[in-house]
């Protein structure tokens, strides 16, 4: 089944800073990656754990998708945050130096386990790994096939550089290959690709740019630890006005084609394939989140609805 | 849980707190806060719910808050505690 | 006591003087001529420079019981007020009414004054240390805050009569022509100081920068002018134009002012001949910045930008966004260079600027304004005057002016401020009446007031995120608790004058 879900930006906050965490239901963003690895000093792990878990605790009404990223698992964090961060329900773990299918394995078993004994519908915990070593990158089609739970490929280029031994630059000639071969395996294992933060957050032109290309390569969404940078990221990945008018006009067709049981969808006389419907859903759902369309498509539409 | 050693948790930012702990004979509460006049009642109430839940009968507890909501001062408060009793 | 039409208690009587309760933003206009002065007659070209500031206290016949007044253009950068009162002591005068354009933080100095009987009233707003004093009942020392607009009006009507204005000259003549445009403390515009030129029945102009006559262009005039007193400086340059125009980064001060330009788009004035006013926060300077960008992409020629002119509105100007602008108040140095050299950036008087007592002021003319504030509430008041611990701390600048004369006052603030909800229930003190507040916009949505229904539906149809102001208070509520209010005394340590003269509100003593 495709996946709708828009994940243009995926903003990381911090676990630990309290006026970041709490205007997260205000963030504008499409998925919110809340931090207890890289932004928190291992001196205040336990620290970020409880507040996090408070905080998510008492947020009702969450608007957006919600990702906690924990500590890997062979850390001395990575099991107590799991521990802590479950009972508020997260939607997704975003899984960090997942370097091979069994690391992802590892954390689906966690997820499974967790999911019995509390009566919850197996599979509701979904995992966003991270593809951030040059291994990683190798086994990215093995990573994303691991588990039904993993609906994405998450490039992280800092820790790619380094394990690479080279710099970052602005250009991006040094992530190519890395950003080719995971969008790669993310289109074969049907899941979504997302890219890697921008980290210059002064440099505007250079972040649209960067998503410009990286949405030709067919990214369908980009990390982000700035929230400044998420108009510029929905501006980018907002479709054309003729996209959008096409798109309408398929799934007019495919309306046309469930009102006469035809279950064949044709427009201007010609036969349109099934990845061109769901690229037409896609479109106008991300036109409805930028504004320029009154509703969203029900996705059931699909399904002769 | 009881108190063992001094510890503390939080930090001086604006929406956040400082919590401090220290052994007690019995159970002392200070706070201390930008909107003491506003909503000095209710940091009381969060404060006392999770020394409560936590099961502190002693310990003396400052609190130094800068504004932080419900949800802060029960983690840092509870970070503190956990901190001060573990070995 | 008698309770005023925003629902608050007034005195009868403060200071000795009869008090008008607030009815209403537009009903009061009382039967009376404008003030006079005495007729003067000068038939000697001779210079008028009587030495420094003490010669001048002197010459202009400053006794104790007389009201003396300062503008506030050279901001926290003024030393004449301080250095003032400190020569006015020195003569053993006392009891002396201020009645300046505003009071700033730098004149906490004066606070041994205020103890020692040298200073016994203020006939104006004031930031900072006085005010709080003041609320502590720490000084005994009537206060009447006004808005630039009333203050103006104020002295017009002879309310208030200025015994003798002392008015920083920083481009003098010895004959008393002088401007703000040039010298060491150069600050732009005098529309401040145009009232008490006017209507002050002694004027000494005091300068650091005496320049051969003429002095020109001429903003105050020579007619006007009794005496020129030199001092080694008027005040700190870097202090007198110190705002900082950046625009915000932190992302709930832009969504605001995305809001905010959501609703001046909305509001269908944004097309040729536009007028518009915004203050020097981060937050206005974005909406400004939004604002600039929507006229570049249409091709809007604006009519006219107004108030406290920024180098932002400056460059508008220079770009043809505006056909001109109305300069009270310079703010930075790029706004000071301008009114210097261009004739399109026109300096005003604070009557012309806010008055509501002539025929008609800029403020009318107006189609959006962007504010801040302190708090507002549930019936869309604004207070600006009041801090969270209830002390006055701050003056009202045009905040009630610019919301009466706008078509829509558009007031911009975060929700939240370090746990305090910033719409209440009530504000602690109302400076702004809710009928003149058009919109209020936190970063969790727009609260349009009722008077404005049209603008309402256009929004909603746009999607954006209009919520009813008690809807929006609840939800901020439900995140920082319901706050207590705090706690005041009976007494009553100073007024909030309406720009009418009425009183809307009154400060009261902070219960310790």
């Amino acid at each position: 089944m495709a996946d709708f879900q828009l994940r243009r930006t995926m903003l990381y906050v911090p676990g630990n800073m309290p006026s970041m965490l709490q205007n997260v239901p205000l963030f504008q963003c499409d998925a919110v990656i809340i931090d207890l690895e890289d932004a928190v000093n291992y001196a205040e792990k336990d620290a970020a754990r409880n507040l996090v878990t408070s905080f998510l605790s008492t947020w009702k009404d969450r608007n957006k998708e919600v990702l906690v990223r924990i500590n890997p698992l062979y850390t001395k964090w990575g099991h107590d945050d799991l521990k802590a961060i479950l009972p508020v329900m997260p939607d997704a773990i975003r899984f960090p130096m997942c370097e091979t299918a069994e690391m992802a394995q590892e954390l689906d078993a966690e997820l499974t386990k967790y999911e019995k004994a509390n009566g919850i519908a197996e599979g509701h915990f979904k995992i966003l790994p991270s593809i951030e070593t040059v291994k990683s990158v190798i086994n990215s089609y093995e990573i994303a096939r691991a588990s039904k739970r993993i609906y994405g490929l998450a490039f992280g280029a800092e820790d790619y550089t380094a394990s690479m031994g080279i710099a970052r630059t602005n250009s991006g000639e040094d992530l190519m290959h890395p950003r080719m071969q995971i969008v790669m395996a993310a289109k074969a294992a049907g899941v979504q690709a997302i890219d890697t933060v921008f980290s210059d957050v002064n440099d505007m032109d250079a972040l649209r740019r960067e998503t410009e290309t990286i949405k030709r390569l067919g990214y369908t969404g980009k990390c982000l630890s700035n929230p400044r940078q998420i108009e510029i990221i929905h501006e980018v990945f907002a479709p054309k006005e003729e996209e959008v008018e096409y798109a309408l006009k398929v799934v007019e067709a495919i309306k046309q084609a469930n009102e006469m049981g035809t279950g064949v969808i044709s427009l201007n006389g010609k036969m349109v394939d099934l990845p061109v419907v769901k690229r037409a859903i896609h479109t106008l759902n991300t036109a409805y989140a930028q504004g320029m369309v009154d509703a969203p498509v029900d996705e059931e539409i699909l399904n002769g609805n | 849980m009881k108190i063992e050693k001094q510890a503390q948790a939080g930090t001086m930012q604006s929406s956040d707190l400082m919590v401090f702990v220290e052994p007690a004979n019995e159970l002392k509460i200070e706070i201390e806060s930008t909107v003491k006049k506003q909503f000095g009642h209710l940091i009381s109430a969060k404060v006392d719910e999770v020394v409560a839940a936590l099961g502190v009968t002693a310990g003396f507890i400052r609190v130094s808050d800068r504004g932080a909501l419900d949800y802060a001062i029960e983690a840092r408060v509870k970070t503190a505690l956990q901190r001060a009793s573990a070995a | 006591m008698a309770i005023n039409s925003v629902g608050r208690e007034i005195p009868e009587v403060y200071n000795g003087k009869k008090i008008v309760p607030y009815g209403g933003p537009k009903s009061y206009k009382p039967d009376l001529m404008t003030a006079t002065r005495p007729i003067k007659r000068n038939d000697s070209g001779k210079s008028k420079v009587v030495g420094g500031l003490r010669d001048a206290i002197v010459a202009s016949g400053l006794k104790s019981g007389m009201t003396i007044s300062t503008h506030h253009h050279l901001r926290n950068g003024d030393r004449l007020l301080n250095d003032l009162v400190k020569e006015i002591d020195a003569l053993g005068i006392r009891d002396i009414t201020i009645a300046a354009s505003s009071v700033h933080i730098v004149h906490a100095e004066l606070v041994p004054y205020i103890k020692k009987g040298v200073i016994t009233g203020f006939e104006c707003g004031v930031n900072g240390l006085i005010g709080e004093l003041i609320s502590k009942g720490e000084l005994n020392c009537p206060i009447t805050v006004r808005s630039h607009g009333g203050r103006a009006r104020s002295i017009a009507t002879g309310e208030v009569q200025i015994d003798v204005a002392f008015l920083a000259a920083p481009y003098c003549d010895e004959y008393g022509n002088f401007n703000g445009f040039f010298g060491p403390s150069a600050c732009g515009t005098l529309g401040y100081a145009i009232p008490d030129a006017q209507y002050a029945k002694t004027v000494v102009a005091v300068t650091d920068n005496l320049v051969p006559y003429p002095a020109l262009p001429i903003a105050i005039p020579q007619s006007m002018v009794d005496f020129v007193a030199t001092v080694d400086t008027l005040g700190d340059p870097k202090k007198i134009v110190s705002s900082t125009t950046k625009l915000t980064r932190d992302p709930m001060g832009l969504q605001i002012a995305k809001y905010a330009s959501m609703v001046i788009d909305a509001t269908g004035y944004l097309k040729d001949g536009f007028s518009f006013q915004t203050g020097t926060g981060g937050i206005s300077l974005a909406v400004a910045g939004h604002v600039r960008d929507m006229m570049r992409e249409r091709k809007i020629k604006g009519s006219f930008g107004c108030g406290g002119i920024t180098g932002f509105f400056v460059d508008m100007l220079e770009e043809g966004l505006f056909e001109g602008l109305f300069d009270v108040q310079c703010f930075d140095l790029k706004a000071v260079d301008s009114i210097g050299r261009n004739q399109k950036h026109q300096q005003m008087s604070a009557n012309l600027y806010a008055d509501p007592f002539n025929m008609g002021c800029l403020v009318n003319r107006l189609d959006c304004a962007i504010l801040s504030a302190t708090e507002t509430d549930v019936n869309f008041n604004v207070n600006v005057n009041t801090e969270s611990m209830g002390y006055l701390l701050h003056n009202t600048g045009g905040h009630c002016d610019v919301a009466a004369g706008a078509k829509v006052s558009i007031i911009v603030c975060p929700s939240i401020r370090g746990r305090l909800p910033m719409v209440r229930d009530a504000v602690t003190t109302v400076t702004t009446p809710g009928e003149t507040v058009g919109v209020i916009i936190t970063e969790r949505g727009i609260a349009v007031n009722d008077h404005l229904p049209e603008l309402k539906e256009e929004l909603i149809r746009r999607r954006a995120p209009v919520k009813d102001i008690h809807q929006l208070r609840d939800e901020i509520y439900s995140i920082t608790g319901a706050p207590k209010d705090v706690e005041f005394e009976d007494e009553v340590v100073g007024l909030i004058e309406y720009r009418d003269g009425t009183i809307i509100d009154t400060v009261r003593k902070v219960r310790a």
